[in-house]
Parts: C-alpha cells; sequence; structure tokens
C-alpha cells in the first residue's frame, strides 16, 4: 500500500488526521515531562559548583533549542508554501509562530532566573541572551506583520518573506558563542563529550522530547483551528458541522 | 502575454538587468534631487539625534569618546529607519509601482537601481557627516577614519535590508512602526560588527576583522537583498 502524501495537503484531508494525531503527541508530551521533571528536580545531583539553581536548566535548555529550531521550521514551511504555493504549509508556518515565541519568552525568563544567582545578576548583555531577545523580536514580528495584513494570502507570502529573511539570523545566534567572547557557558550538550553527569543528560534530553511533542501537539491543534476559521463555507467544513452540531 | 508585446524589445533577461538599475536609479534620484529639503531634514534628524545623547548623559570626554561610535551608529539605524518609506509608498499610493512592476526590466533589476539612489541620497551623506559628529564625539582620527569606512560599508546593508521591510509593510496601516519592529531586529548583526570595528581599533586589535565580516555581509545583502524585496514588491502588488 503506497501513501500519497500530496493528498495530506489539502486542509480537508489534513484536518482529520491532525485531530487522529494530536493525542499521540500529547499524552506522550506529558508522560515525559513529568519523569523529566521528577529527575530533574529529585533525581539529578546539586552540581558542586552551581548548587541547586542549575535545575532550571531541565527548562531552559529544551526551550531555547525548541526557540531556534522552531522558527527554522516556521521558515521551511514559509519556504514551502512560497514554493508550491500550498495553502496548508502557510497554516502551519502561522501555527508555529505563538509557540516559537513562548518558548524564546521561556528561555528568557528561565536564563534570567538562572543568572542571577550564578552571575549575580538578571541579565547581562551576553551574546547567546542578546540574540535569543533578537529572536523573540523576529517572531513577534512575523506575528505582528501577519495581523497588519488583512489579505490571508498575502499575509502568507508576506510572513514566509520576513521568516526567511530572519533565519538567516538563526546560525548568526548559534554560532554568536563562537564569534563572541562573553561570559556565558559554552555549550553544555556536545556529542561525544559531555561534562554533565548521566542523570543529568537523561533528564534533560527527556525533558527536550517534552517540550518537543508538546509543540507539535499545540502546533496540530491551532493548525485545525485555523484551517475551520480560513475554510469556514467551504464544502468539508460545512458537512463536518453538519455531523457534529 | 503583453508584457512582452508592448514593451520596447529588450533581447534577453541578462543584458536588461544593468539598464533597469540605471533606469531607476536615474529617476529616484532626480526625483530626490527635486525634494531636497526632505533629504536636508533627514540629515538634520541624524544631528539632533546624535546632539541628544551628551545632553542626557554627561559631557565628560572619556565618557563620550567611548559611546560615540555606538550613538553615532545607532543615529544612522534611526536616520535609515525613517527614510524608508520614501523607497517605495509614495509610488505605490499613485500606482507608479504596479506600472514600474509591468515594465520589461527585471523588477528585481529596478528595486536594486531604488535602493542604489537609497543609499546614495541617506546612507551616503550620514557616512560622510558621521566624522564631523564624532568629533564632538572627543573620538580621535584613527577612530574616526575605522567610523567612516565601517559607515560606508553598513550604510548599504542598512538600504538592502530595509527594502525587504519597506516592501512588505506598503499599504498597511500600522506601517511606520510595524517597520521598525520587522527590520530593527535585522540591523542587529550590521550595528555590532559596524560599531565593534572602532572598538575593536581603539583597543589595538585592529578593525580588519569587523570591516571584513561587514564586507562579508554586504556581499551577502547585494546578492539576496533585491531578490527578497522584489518578491515581497510582488506581493504587496497582488
Amino acid at each position: 500500500m503506497t501513501l500519497n502524501w500530496f493528498r495530506l495537503a489539502s486542509p480537508a484531508t489534513f484536518y482529520p488526521v491532525a485531530g487522529k494525531l494530536i493525542p499521540w503527541f500529547a499524552w506522550p508530551a506529558a508522560l515525559l515531562a513529568c519523569v523529566g521533571v521528577a529527575l530533574g528536580l529529585a533525581g539529578a545531583p546539586t552540581d558542586f559548583q552551581q548548587g541547586d539553581a542549575y535545575r532550571i536548566i531541565f527548562i531552559h535548555v529544551p526551550s531555547a533549542w525548541l526557540s531556534m529550531f522552531l522558527y527554522l521550521v516556521m521558515a521551511f514551511w514559509g519556504a514551502m508554501s512560497l514554493g508550491f504555493n500550498t495553502r496548508l504549509s502557510a497554516m502551519m508556518a502561522q501555527a508555529i509562530a505563538p509557540t516559537g515565541a513562548l518558548m524564546t519568552f521561556i528561555a528568557l525568563v528561565t536564563g534570567s532566573f538562572w543568572g542571577r544567582p550564578t552571575w549575580g545578576t538578571y541579565w547581562a548583555w551576553d551574546a547567546r541572551m542578546t540574540s535569543e531577545l533578537i529572536l523573540l523580536f523576529l517572531y513577534l514580528g512575523v506575528i505582528a506583520l501577519r495581523s497588519a495584513i488583512d489579505d490571508p494570502r498575502r499575509a502568507d507570502r508576506a510572513c514566509a518573506v520576513l521568516s526567511l529573511t530572519g533565519a538567516i539570523n538563526v546560525p548568526i545566534i548559534y554560532y554568536s558563542v563562537k564569534w563572541w567572547n562573553t561570559l556565558h557557558q559554552g555549550a553544555s550538550v556536545r556529542p561525544g563529550e559531555s561534562k554533565m553527569a548521566t542523570v543529568m543528560l537523561v533528564g534533560m534530553l527527556i525533558m527536550s522530547f517534552a517540550a518537543w511533542f508538546y509543540s507539535i501537539a499545540v502546533t496540530l491543534h491551532r493548525a485545525r483551528s485555523i484551517m475551520l476559521e480560513r475554510e469556514s463555507g467551504s464544502a468539508w467544513v460545512n458537512a463536518l458541522a453538519e455531523t457534529r452540531p | 502575454m503583453t508584457r512582452e508585446a508592448d514593451s520596447p524589445p529588450v533581447s534577453t533577461a541578462a543584458g536588461a538587468v544593468l539598464p533597469g538599475v540605471r533606469w531607476a536609479l536615474v529617476r529616484d534620484l532626480r526625483i530626490a534631487l527635486r525634494s531636497r529639503s526632505e533629504l536636508a531634514v533627514q540629515l538634520l534628524f541624524y544631528v539632533i539625534v546624535v546632539a541628544l545623547f551628551p545632553l542626557s548623559t554627561t559631557p565628560e570626554r572619556n565618557l563620550l569618546s567611548t559611546m560615540g561610535p555606538g550613538v553615532l551608529w545607532v543615529a544612522a539605524l534611526l536616520a535609515s529607519l525613517l527614510s524608508l518609506p520614501r523607497l517605495f509608498a509614495a509610488d505605490y499610493a499613485d500606482g507608479t509601482l504596479e506600472q514600474i512592476a509591468l515594465s520589461p526590466y527585471p523588477l528585481e533589476a529596478l528595486v536594486s537601481g531604488k535602493i542604489l539612489a537609497h543609499w546614495l541620497t541617506t546612507g551616503l551623506p550620514v557616512a560622510l557627516l558621521a566624522p564631523l559628529l564624532g568629533v564632538q564625539y572627543q573620538m580621535d582620527g584613527e577612530s574616526l577614519a575605522v567610523l567612516a569606512a565601517a559607515l560606508l560599508i553598513g550604510t548599504p546593508i542598512l538600504s538592502l535590508l530595509g527594502a525587504i521591510g519597506a516592501a512588505l509593510t506598503l499599504g498597511l496601516r500600522a506601517g511606520g512602526s510595524l517597520l521598525a519592529l520587522l527590520i530593527l531586529p535585522l540591523y542587529v548583526p550590521v550595528l555590532i560588527f559596524g560599531a565593534g570595528s572602532v572598538d575593536a581599533a581603539r583597543s589595538g586589535l585592529g578593525a580588519t576583522a569587523n570591516l571584513s565580516l561587514l564586507t562579508a555581509g554586504l556581499i551577502i545583502a547585494v546578492v539576496g537583498a533585491p531578490f527578497a524585496a522584489a518578491t515581497a514588491v510582488r506581493i504587496a502588488l497582488d
């Protein structure tokens, strides 16, 4: 049996599929978050340098990873919508933006809470903090541009151009650690050689998967709402309304 | 397609690039020179913003020479932002932009010409004026030279990136403030390397690395931005 992927590009087909997929991401996200928090708060040992303050990394690192990754995914869907002129890609890009902005915000707030006991200040103009702040502005710019344009098709394409332009900034964010000499500690996780205890690493990876699954579930849910809103009046939405009054 | 039928014969798209750039450049320069007072006001804005910082902090010499490059760069960013609506908005409002987009020249070439004209009338004067204002900030000769060089390389990037934002916000109600939100974050790397070049020169590291990075950014922007801006113009005209 071959699956025709292009059939899924139609909102009418994708709407029920997304509805079936959401529990498969939402429940693992909740489960993994419980395990990750238990490991992070109770399982992992106290750090000999930073004390218990380091435990915020179990939220900080996953949200920081996702904040950058989601921007690239949003730009990817934007590129797909520009290139193939598909409605669903633009809807996905639109659905990702608020979650990405939320992750960036969480990364910034948790980072400053970690910075207070460790660096002695809530905010240092360090390269990674600053670029994360710029990333938040980029997300807010995309969201603001969409809400300023009344025509959804023009909004789709304008946001795609903007997010692709901003995507050039994301590698600069990542490599800023190497480019600028600052007081932010180097990247904690490297393949092969890790300085962290295994329990910490496992807890952090579990939390990363939890954040990842959460983002997918929320994005799909938001995409479903966007589909209904944009396609209201079309035959499949009307049929849907009749079966479920 | 009427587009080909009604237009003067242009052999190839590639052959039409330079004439297209030249046509748009000459046209926009001519329009800019007819409203010289507008250009003067933009330069005055730059001078005034730069003059406000010592008044709001302290006229202490060491502090001024430390923050001088940063202030001059931030003011250059703001001056560029303020002048961006001039790039497309008037042409969009009276329908000229639609006619321009129908011309046989590639839209990317016409947009490049408009961006070049924008830089010649806003970025270049700012870069030439900056060393004079730097003297007010007690900057020494070497710092002034590096500052001028960095502004000469960096301000075209501001015009190029700004063109994308200006085209994206064409005809939108919240245009001006939205443009600031879209474009200022993209300006940040230019600001960091531009202002950083003067600091690097003063600390003995040499400004070469920063100026090279700025030049690399300029090359990327020259290659990519006209395409993005032209796409944004087409989106706005649809």
